[in-house]
């Protein structure tokens, strides 16, 4: 009997995991944004002394591991897994981090969800007594994201107002069964949604419905309202797609009000940093929860936040192929 | 029973069309959405600023072209030390990281002008070339530019091939 | 007057790319084939001589007069030596700017990084 299963998609922890520590790393253009003060390690420069934009992101991540152990005051080869993933082919910024780690590790994918994903797993795994420590991380990087996904970066591109600004950066936290601290006490896990949206530019677009789809089945599955919770956050859906999500709760029932807000406008200053429709990439939603929204939790200004990181689910070829954009969104729900 | 079996199969069929007609719809109404909240892009304001910065890129072009024109050259004899020399100009903007800050402004009146051409192969070359001076650099130099070469030639060659068949 | 026409000319045409760029969801690279194509199709059928001398700079500068100096090549050299000289005209005008393309972007390359 599956009896941590709430509803058709939800899982209530009955021992909520602690978060004992995170760890947070960001880029010069997320440092000169209005959440600079809640990141740990603001970077001056994109290459930090790295040779290519994918040994920097990698050393983003092995940073935000590194500072999200120790403040957990927890000995590394206590740590049972890592569970961790980024943007890039093969995943390899997670895989070439676990190479440093020496942790035994989970590779995820979940495009810009993967935070959400990975909190979901490591908590499932602590709260069926498989594991006491976890540590779970992601990065993404501009660079990095923009040459594979894009194009090279001194290209003559204007940026359209509807595209996204990837994020660089690298949030980690260490889950424990044991502890004090904010504890993670509810995840839903998303279906993938496609709604037929082509352009590669608009993926706030592409994944509101499915932000919408598995906030609503949260709601359902749990019987709460959305002003239950201090604030509701998406991922990095940008001031398009985050309007579609408002619009689209909307009609079903469960319309957001002043507590909503989207990680990819969070952090940067959309009127005077260009970053077109806001930031995106997997570190975006990690980066806001664990740093600014994180130490409000501790502090206790924050009780209860919702997080529905999403991600779109597309490939460069997917995209040439002519295929349209599957979104994802998964649900984290941290209480102090 | 093969025909009960068959009869449930007729029943199932209709469920699913009525279900991809669903997804249809609900696509379709999602798409409306979608343009009815975004916002249109500045077409006018993006429209003067490329053409003058486009226009000043020509511009640009006309003095060195009249430089050349200057030493004895007819226009066509000009065209080629006039194209290296903007060329050229194009090329340094980009490795000092200057051109794309410039296109990021000037949108086409950046990427239109043949200095946009060589950025793309210079932007190329100097972010490839981490994969490799032969399968990073030499193979991807022109994965922008390349497209441009091969219908430049493909419809110049057919066209002046018209022409020619009509002259002669 | 001839500086007044490049800047008009090759503004307008500048422009109009950007308009096709923010009108539909094509890429900068498709908005550059379009205008080599229209380019080369004007030059094959000697059209963009008339043009150019008209627009100069302004017409020698847009990608549109890299197409056209494809086409003018070609035609060129196949009045000159027959239907061979459809191909090897090609670059016959074109190659000296992608030759110095290619040379001086390896250079760059040798000393520079990418920077944002």
């Amino acid at each position: 009997m599956a009896s941590k299963k709430i509803g058709k998609a939800t899982v209530k922890f009955t021992n909520p995991p602690f978060i004992i520590g995170t760890g947070t790393v960001v880029g010069p253009m997320e440092g000169k944004g209005p959440l600079a003060k809640g990141f740990d390690v603001v970077l001056p420069d994109l290459a930090c002394g790295e040779k290519t934009p994918e040994k920097s992101e990698r050393k983003l991540l092995e940073q935000a591991a590194n500072i999200a152990i120790e403040r957990s005051g927890v000995e590394k080869n206590m740590i049972d897994y890592y569970i961790a993933g980024d943007l890039l082919n093969q995943i390899i910024s997670a895989g070439f981090s676990a190479r440093q780690l020496a942790i035994p590790f989970f590779g995820v994918y979940g495009a810009c969800s993967t935070c959400a994903m990975g909190a979901t797993l490591g908590s499932m795994i602590i709260d069926g007594g498989f594991s006491d420590y976890i540590l779970i991380g992601c990065s993404s990087h501009y660079q990095a994201a923009e040459r594979q996904f894009r194009h090279p970066i001194e290209l003559n591109v204007k940026h359209k107002a509807i595209s996204q600004y990837t994020v660089t950066g690298a949030g980690a936290l260490v889950l424990s069964s044991s502890g004090k601290g904010p504890r993670l006490t509810w995840a839903t896990t998303g279906k993938v949604i496609d709604l037929g949206i082509k352009d590669p530019c608009n993926l706030g677009a592409a994944m509101a419905p499915a932000a919408a789809d598995t906030f609503v089945r949260y709601m359902i599955d749990t019987g709460s309202t959305p002003d239950m919770f201090d604030l509701v956050l998406t991922g990095d859906l940008g001031n398009l797609g985050s309007e579609l999500f408002k619009e689209l709760v909307k009609d079903a029932g469960y319309a957001v009000g002043n507590n909503y807000n989207d990680c990819g406008l969070m952090i940067f200053d959309t009127k005077t940093q260009q970053v077109g429709a806001g930031g995106s990439g997997c570190a975006c939603p990690a980066v806001v929860m664990l740093g600014p929204i994180f130490g409000k939790l501790e502090d206790g200004t924050l009780k209860k936040v919702l997080l529905v990181a999403t991600g779109a689910l597309l490939s460069p070829l997917s995209s040439q192929q002519g295929e349209t954009i599957p979104g994802i969104g998964h649900i984290i729900v941290i209480e102090s | 029973m093969p025909s009960k079996k068959a009869g449930q199969k007729m029943k199932k069929m209709p469920k699913t069309a009525q279900a991809a007609q669903h997804q249809k719809r609900e696509q379709r109404a999602y798409k409306q959405l979608v343009a009815e909240k975004q916002r249109k892009p500045l077409y006018f304001k993006n429209f003067i600023v490329a053409f003058v910065a486009g226009g000043v890129v020509c511009t640009m072009g006309q003095a060195i072209l009249a430089f050349f024109m200057k030493q004895g050259l007819d226009i066509n004899a000009a065209a080629a030390p006039t194209l290296a020399v903007i060329i050229l100009f194009g090329i340094i903007l980009t490795a000092f990281g200057i051109y794309d800050e410039f296109a990021q402004f000037a949108g086409a009146g950046a990427a239109v002008p043949i200095t946009g051409f060589a950025n793309t192969i210079t932007a190329a070359a100097i972010d490839f070339k981490r994969e490799g001076w032969v399968f990073g650099m030499g193979a991807k130099m022109f994965i922008v530019a390349g497209p441009v070469i091969v219908y430049g030639i493909l419809s110049g060659v057919f066209a002046a091939f018209i022409k020619f068949i009509i002259w002669s | 007057m001839d500086y007044a026409i490049a800047f008009l000319i090759g503004g307008l045409i500048c422009g109009l790319g950007q308009l096709i760029l923010d009108s539909t969801t094509l890429a900068p690279g498709h908005m550059l084939v379009f205008f080599t194509v229209i380019g080369a199709i004007a030059g094959g059928f000697g059209l963009y001589q008339p043009f150019l001398e008209f627009a100069k700079a302004g017409a020698l500068i847009p990608v549109t007069g890299f197409g056209a100096s494809i086409a003018k090549g070609s035609l060129l050299e196949a009045e000159r030596t027959g239907i061979i000289g459809l191909f090897t005209g090609a670059f016959e005008f074109t190659g000296q700017g992608l030759a110095v393309a290619v040379f001086f972007s390896v250079i760059a390359a040798l000393f520079f990084n990418p920077k944002s």
